[in-house]
């Protein structure tokens, strides 16, 4: 009796996980079947003139955001949870802050003020007396630029998992660590931060998707990568082809990271057990030792954060976009309901599929999870293309069909919809949520699941009763950062969205799109300004602890108990 | 979590429905739907403007020309889109090249836009004109030190010319009408001696040009005329920047500066063909060809409207009279010669 409906059901969990996975792989597919296809002899092109500097700067970037942010992230995540310092509850939320400026609109700041025109250099110039060639100052428009810009943008990320991390792991893990002779330091390196390693990963690997994909703030840069490239080969040379069968050069290089790194862990584990943040003690820094911390921890709030958007603000005072505040109430409208709706989505699907993946780990569930983080890594504007042209496909079939049977057909009704633009935004961010509930469902150790189980608890009422509690970090945590993507995201915003619909990032893009940057930094400092209210809100009830609830502890006390 | 699912569901299914009646209902108006890569705020009133004159709602949709481009070719002959709005030429003659224009015949766009400046079969029509110019330094150049693109070659220029990527559709241009000049080869040469004078790795937008040659970075750059028209009226900075600069014109004694265009045409699948006519002959009109020109400091096509007071300030000027279609056609070679050149 039983059997044929728990059949019935992990069925129906399979054909959900594939049903979601095709949001990422329909799209995916569309860009792949241009690997046939014949790009009129611009691949030789590319290879004899570009394609070398291409790759060089796309690898140093990657590992050059990659290395500093996971410095910046994983030090300040250890810094704030385990130290007191001068500021350190300050610190706890504002790190999080950079999260809020779209790396483009960074990008655009810091080559503002620091190019040799912009007012740094002029004011050296004239207080000097300097004329061009008297003296050297660092290049923002430069790879290592655009990479200090990029990692004081995107260290959020790494901060945010890795904290998470911190904050669930047991502090009697620690305290044994201690007690077994090792200093902080040490309990740190060899205890602390291992654990938390899946979380440091997917925060690193985000970063470095984003960075791969990014087009935007490298190209403000000067810095040529694949990503620009295939935007310019699209673009310039009219070769979608060429263009998908680039992106898909950074396809296969996250594909390895991916597979390296679950290689590499395979037979570890990261459970954690009593997860109560109360009986952590911190230590408090010496002063020397706190203006160090406190050093590390601010300066890339000030370059990340306070730089950008004390320009834009005074940009917005003298010669603001005065179209943009009649405007603003109807586009953050229009942004917040589009970034709630899709967080939502993406947490909810996010889940389902790691939690399949969890109680029913077969093959093809663990390839629908695979795949459906993938779509992080190419670039906006191509997966647009890959979202606009399966969704096309479909529409197109369906009114063939139609018209052979009725000689009617209704014409477009999902493209050019907003829910068109909703699945476009699941292709695109589910990676997002979905690594990082992924990185939180490893640190649950599998006993709960077990005894879930042997009580005669089912798949989804150990989804809603056990995980759940637990996971409410994180699920907030994956709902803010694809909230803040959706809010900042661009390519398919403005290629897939209804008529007469704009958003906040689309009235930034028409104006610096036409080098009116002035006028856009009022846009600017309104999507600024809606990210900034989830991300702070949400960090700090992260820091309250007060996001974990009574079952769990409930379910740990008896598992210690027994 | 059951209900949170349903209702999310709901939503979905209610924004579904929401955007298919959206559509239904939009049948009851007459209407003419845009795909714009135009994106300035006077093109919308001028649009408010043609809505209270005749009674046609505009649907607008503004975003990338190439992803618009590929989302007209996708959606084939079910597309809504009756008009297409790019700017540059070479543009326009993809949009051509892949289908997506139908011939109009109208005699009053025929009187309206010269023949250089729209497709001889009636595909798209000129918009607006912006002349691409040199820029040289006040204390550091005298007058005819530089008078033609060419000279920007010049070895005598060497580590003084500041002008942005090849990326930029408007530079691709400017070497598509070189190859048209020049030939392939003499072309070609161009862009090495180019780079090989280059005060810098290209960089930054139009604007950044100017303010380089102001600041001290190069002595000549390159960029749009509307661009500097809009410095100076600008913030004061910029007018400053503006005011060390002197605005030349290229190739006054021989073909005439480089002029590109802003362009439209009607969708080959238009649903609302009749509504799209008018709304370029609206567009064409000697009212709007002001507006259009004023609002973004640019030249109007139409002969017989008005240019803006800060444009004719820079005199007038000869234009290089070859048919955008031709240097249009033009930019696929026009990129790889300057991939090749190290113009990056």
């Amino acid at each position: 009796m039983a059997k044929p409906a728990q059949s019935l059901r992990s069925a129906c969990t399979l054909v959900l996980c594939v049903l979601i996975a095709s949001l990422v792989a329909v799209p995916l597919l569309q860009i792949l079947s241009s690997l046939g296809q014949p790009s009129g002899g611009t691949w030789q092109h590319l290879r004899e003139t570009v394609l070398p500097r291409y790759l060089w700067n796309t690898m140093f970037l990657a590992i050059g955001v990659g290395f500093s942010t996971m410095v910046m992230g994983v030090g300040a995540a250890w810094l704030v949870t385990r130290c007191r310092f001068i500021g350190s509850w300050v610190f706890e939320w504002a790190l999080l802050l950079p999260l809020a400026i779209p790396s483009y609109l960074l990008a655009y700041a810091a080559t503002d003020v620091f190019q040799f025109s912009g007012p740094v250099q002029t004011s050296l110039r004239e207080l000097f007396d300097w004329s061009r060639n008297d003296y050297w100052f660092p290049n923002a428009r430069s790879l290592p630029g655009a990479i200090v810009i990029l990692s004081v943008n995107l260290y959020p990320y790494v901060y945010l998992t890795t904290r998470a991390a911190f904050l669930e792991q047991s502090s009697c893990v620690r305290e044994m660590s201690r007690t077994l002779g090792l200093g902080p330091w040490k309990s740190f390196f060899r205890v602390s931060l291992p654990m938390a390693r899946p979380s440091i990963f997917i925060g690193v690997s985000l970063v470095v998707m984003e960075t791969l994909s990014e087009f935007g703030a490298v190209d403000y840069c000067a810095v040529d990568t694949l990503a620009t490239g295939i935007y310019r080969t699209w673009t310039s040379r009219g070769s979608l082809v060429a263009a998908s069968q680039l992106s898909l050069c950074l396809l296969g290089a996250v594909g390895f990271l991916i597979a390296f790194e679950s290689l590499s862990r395979r037979s570890l584990r990261f459970y954690s057990g009593d997860a109560s943040p109360k009986g952590s003690k911190r230590i408090q820094l010496s002063f020397p030792k706190g203006l160090v911390a406190a050093l590390f921890c601010g300066s890339p709030i000030l370059a990340g954060f306070l730089l950008p958007v004390t320009l834009f603000a005074y940009k917005t005072w003298n010669h603001g976009d005065e179209r943009a505040m009649e405007m603003l109430s109807e586009l953050g409208k229009n942004s917040l309901i589009l970034a709630t709706v899709a967080a939502s989505l993406t947490v909810l699907l996010g889940l389902y599929l790691s939690h399949a993946r969890r109680v029913r780990p077969s093959l093809p569930i663990r390839m629908a999870s695979r795949v459906s983080g993938l779509g992080y890594a190419i670039p906006g504007g191509v997966i647009a293309m890959g979202v606009l042209g399966a969704i096309l496909h479909f529409e197109n079939g369906l009114n063939r069909v139609f018209e052979s049977l009725l000689s009617w057909s209704p014409g477009f009704f999902f493209s050019g919809s907003i829910a068109a633009l909703i699945v476009a935004y699941q292709t695109r961010f589910l990676s997002v949520s979905l690594g990082v509930i992924q990185a939180g469902l490893t640190r649950i150790h599998p006993d709960l699941d077990s005894v879930s189980r042997t009580l005669g608890k089912s798949g989804f009422a150990i989804l809603s009763k056990v995980h759940l509690p637990i996971l409410k970090r994180t699920l907030l945590c994956a709902f803010m950062l694809v909230f803040v993507d959706v809010l900042k995201e661009l390519p398919a915003t403005l290629i897939l969205r209804p008529f007469n619909f704009d958003t906040l990032a689309v009235r930034v893009y028409q104006l610096a799109s036409d080098e009116r940057l002035d006028e856009a930094s009022t846009a600017a400092i309104a999507i600024i300004a809606t990210g900034i209210i989830p991300v702070i809100l949400l960090s700090r009830l992260m820091s309250r602890g007060q996001l974990i609830e009574t079952p769990f502890r409930q379910t740990q006390g008896r598992r210690n108990h027994d | 979590m059951l209900i949170s699912n349903f209702s999310s569901l709901k939503l979905v299914a209610t924004l579904a429905l929401f955007a298919a009646f959206g559509t239904a209902f939009a049948h009851g108006q007459e209407v003419v739907n845009v795909y714009s890569a135009r994106h300035y705020d006077t093109d919308d009133s001028i649009y408010e403007e043609f809505t209270s004159k005749t009674g046609i709602k505009v649907n607008l949709i503004s975003g990338g020309s190439d992803a618009l481009i590929e989302r007209l070719q996708r959606e084939g002959k079910r597309s809504p889109a009756d008009i297409f709005v790019t700017v540059d030429a070479g543009r326009l003659f993809q949009a051509e090249e892949k289908g997506i224009f139908q011939p109009i015949e109208s005699s009053f766009l025929k009187q309206q836009i010269p023949a250089n400046l729209r497709h001889p079969d009636g595909l798209w029509f000129g918009l607006t004109k912006r002349a691409r110019i040199i820029l040289r330094s006040k204390d550091r150049t005298k007058e005819g030190d530089i008078q033609n693109y060419e000279d920007l070659a010049d070895p005598k220029w060497k580590g003084k010319v500041l002008i942005r990527s090849s990326t930029n559709v408007y530079n691709q241009s400017l070497v598509g009408s070189i190859i048209e000049a020049k030939g392939k080869s003499g072309a070609e040469a161009w862009c090495k001696g180019v780079v090989a004078n280059m005060a810098r790795p290209p960089q930054g937008g139009d604007r950044d040009q100017i303010k380089g040659v102001a600041a001290g970075e190069g002595d000549i750059a390159v960029a749009n005329s509307y661009y500097y028209a809009r410095m100076l009226s600008g913030t004061d900075e910029e007018r400053e920047a503006a005011s060390k600069v002197e605005v030349v014109f290229p190739n006054q004694e021989n073909r005439g500066t480089h002029v590109n265009l802003s362009g439209i045409g009607v969708v080959k699948s238009a649903p609302n063909k009749a509504n799209a006519i008018k709304f370029i002959e609206f567009l064409a009109s000697d009212w709007a060809q002001g507006l259009f020109a004023k609002g973004n400091n640019e030249y109007p096509i139409a002969p017989s409207a008005e240019t803006i007071p800060v444009l004719r300030g820079f005199g007038e000027f000869t234009e290089d009279k070859v048919n955008a279609a031709k240097f249009g056609k033009n930019n696929t070679e026009a990129i790889r010669m300057m991939d090749r050149a190290g113009w990056r």
